[in-house]
């Protein structure tokens, strides 16, 4: 007997409904016509191993931090300072390794620890000061960007930290973030196992943890998760913490890989990975979203990065082609998603 | 549940047995001024399991500080709140709800785009496995939502809809459903049924019956006779912030409440000051 009697929703589930219910689904199909399209436009260069290889290598940096990013905006924040921070993370490594000869494995945790209080800093002052992040972000931006640069050119002489090879204990970290897979062209790095196995975790968190239910609670509606006891605040700034954290994961993945930092690199990165969140189905202004998206929003970037001089198109299109992608797949999440939308289950 | 049992219930709901008890809650000497204003004064009222206690008034009489004030969202400035006989202070909402003090406010505290059984658990999920593999329990989580909303009798359809999609009636029963699961002794519940039709507020109301009649104290505020009439057993009236009356179901009918919740004293003033016009 039922109270409440009214038009069920429908207990049963036809498979296209729980298909288009998934947020990363718009994002899915877009790669796969994107590749399909420049595998046609390249006469058939984008099916090719080294290509392949190349597209993967594009994406996996952006779609590391992009995973973070993408959680971050459920949550309902931005992180506009996740670009420079794996400049940041570089350049301490690079500065510590080479300048204080100080052993890799030491600076890579000193250099994770100075990271995570950057993003403490960021959660800790949106949630104090409740200010847009988008501002407090922007302003940890500017200051790492400035800082960046002049502390490495303090500390070494120059912007370019270079001879990381040289630190001890620097086979061992290379074996675990830059060893390589096949040879070159064809040559896969441990990042994309490291890129999928996030992704899975951060897939996992989000659907089947507590923590997981925060973070949609705290960018559904704020008001309503502090009301039943949701930790909003430690949500958030645990958040900012996981973001500044993948940036720091991509930055001394590269100082190793590379054995080189620009200390001014990552400034204009902090967009592609707002980007790949939103193509790959986190709404903007929070509450809904998912982990796998963003890593495919990553995967289109890395398609379009190389497919367009594949096709033999001027690499300037890159640019006009990001903002077009960026602008349609806004449209489609809001204007068709919004009315099937509901967290699921996974 | 039967129909026969189900009016059994609703009588035994009329006439509690342990009506002679400790009351769940009881307030004595209440009051609040903000400033130099007096919002609510000395108010006594005992508030006992089983029974839905209808508080009625108009505008600015203080309906709405007195329940704030039970729920902990604001703190007296004299007398003293007591549960089960034992003098008590909130500091939060939250503390009041640990004792089992529920307020469930017109936004209903429901997040649009989750699903049904997230918002029932949020903040408070079901887990399993220890360490880095403790997991939100979503199996259990679904079970459990769907085994409290069929006792109440309320039916949501797929588990996995987002809460948006509900409408008004529903998003009331998904929320005292919530309220009760979480073992609400005192249930407060401000104009639930204020945006709703006809229909869905009958349906609130037999919801509202059924958990009185699991024992519950209920608190409604309502501007509405009818409704207040159909499922109060009894009315806390408040004007100008006092409690000028507090009736039982019994003595009362549905007119003479319409004319107490209309401001009683004050609707013969007015008359007086028109005639007199």
């Amino acid at each position: 007997m039922s109270l409440l009697q009214l038009p069920a929703f429908g207990k049963e589930r036809p498979w296209v409904r729980t298909a288009v219910l998934r947020p990363e689904l718009g994002s899915l199909v877009a790669a796969a016509l994107l590749f399909i399209f420049f595998s046609i436009a390249s006469s058939g260069a984008m099916v090719e191993i080294p290509t392949i290889a190349r597209v993967l290598d594009t994406a996996w940096p952006y779609g590391i931090i992009a995973v973070a990013v993408g959680l971050l905006m459920i949550s309902g924040e931005f992180d506009l300072s996740a670009g420079v921070m794996v400049g940041t993370a570089g350049a301490l490594l690079g500065i510590m390794a080479t300048e204080w000869g100080m052993n890799l494995w030491l600076a890579l945790v000193l250099s994770l620890g100075i990271c995570l209080a950057l993003g403490l800093w960021n959660g800790v002052i949106v949630v104090w000061t409740g200010l847009p992040s988008f501002v407090v972000t922007l302003g940890t931006f500017f200051g790492l960007r400035g800082a960046n640069v002049a502390l490495s050119k303090y500390f070494t002489g120059d912007a370019l930290i270079e001879n990381i090879d040289e630190a001890a204990g620097f086979d061992s970290l290379h074996a675990i973030v830059a060893t390589v897979f096949g040879t070159a062209p064809s040559d896969f790095r441990i990042s994309l196992l490291w890129w999928g196995g996030f992704t899975l975790i951060a897939t996992w968190i989000l659907w089947r943890t507590k923590i997981g239910n925060w973070i949609f609670a705290t960018g559904g509606d704020r008001e309503a998760a502090r009301a039943v006891g949701v930790p909003v605040n430690g949500t958030k700034i645990g958040l900012f913490m996981l973001t500044a954290g993948a940036a720091w994961f991509v930055g001394v993945s590269n100082a190793v890989r590379y054995t080189s930092v620009q200390a001014g690199q990552g400034v204009g990165a902090e967009f592609f990975y707002i980007i790949a969140a939103v193509v790959g189905g986190c709404r903007m202004a929070g509450g809904y979203g998912s982990a796998v998206g963003p890593a495919i929003g990553a995967l289109i970037w890395g398609i379009a990065f190389v497919g367009i001089p594949h096709a033999g198109w001027n690499s300037d299109w890159r640019w006009a082609f990001l903002g077009v992608l960026l602008l349609v797949s806004t449209l489609i999440n809001h204007v068709v998603g919004e009315r099937v939308r509901t967290v699921r289950s996974g | 549940m039967t129909t026969e049992q189900m009016s059994e219930h609703e009588e035994g709901a009329a006439a509690p047995p342990d009506r002679q008890d400790v009351p769940v809650m009881e307030v004595r000497g209440l009051g609040r001024q903000f400033g130099a204003v007096t919002a609510l004064q000395d108010v006594n009222v005992a508030l006992r399991a089983g029974e839905v206690t209808c508080v009625v008034g108009d505008n600015g009489a203080g309906k709405s500080v007195f329940i704030k004030m039970l729920c902990g969202l604001i703190r007296p400035s004299e007398g003293e709140i007591l549960l089960d006989g034992t003098p008590t202070e909130f500091g939060s909402p939250r503390q009041a709800r640990a004792q089992g003090i529920v307020a469930v406010y017109q936004d209903l505290a429901i997040s649009p785009l989750m699903s049904l059984w997230r918002n029932f658990f949020m903040g408070a999920e079901p887990v399993k496995g220890w360490g880095i593999f403790q997991r939100f329990d979503v199996a259990y989580a679904k079970e459990a939502m769907q085994t409290e909303l069929e006792k109440l009798g309320v039916d949501l359809g797929d588990p996995d809809r987002a809460a948006h999609t509900l409408s008004g009636g529903e998003r009331q029963g998904l929320a005292i459903a919530r309220a009760l699961y979480y073992g609400a002794r005192v249930l407060i519940l401000d104009e639930p049924t204020s945006a709703l039709g006809v229909r869905q507020s009958g349906a609130v109301l037999r919801l509202i019956r059924r958990a009185a009649q699991r024992g519950t104290a209920v608190v409604l505020v309502t501007p509405k006779p009818q409704h207040a009439f159909w499922v109060g057993d009894r009315f806390l009236v408040f004007q100008r912030g006092r409690l000028v009356e507090d009736r039982r179901s019994e003595t009362l009918t549905l007119e003479s409440l319409s004319y107490l919740m209309a401001g009683g004293g004050e609707v013969d003033e007015l008359e007086t000051a028109i005639a007199t016009a």
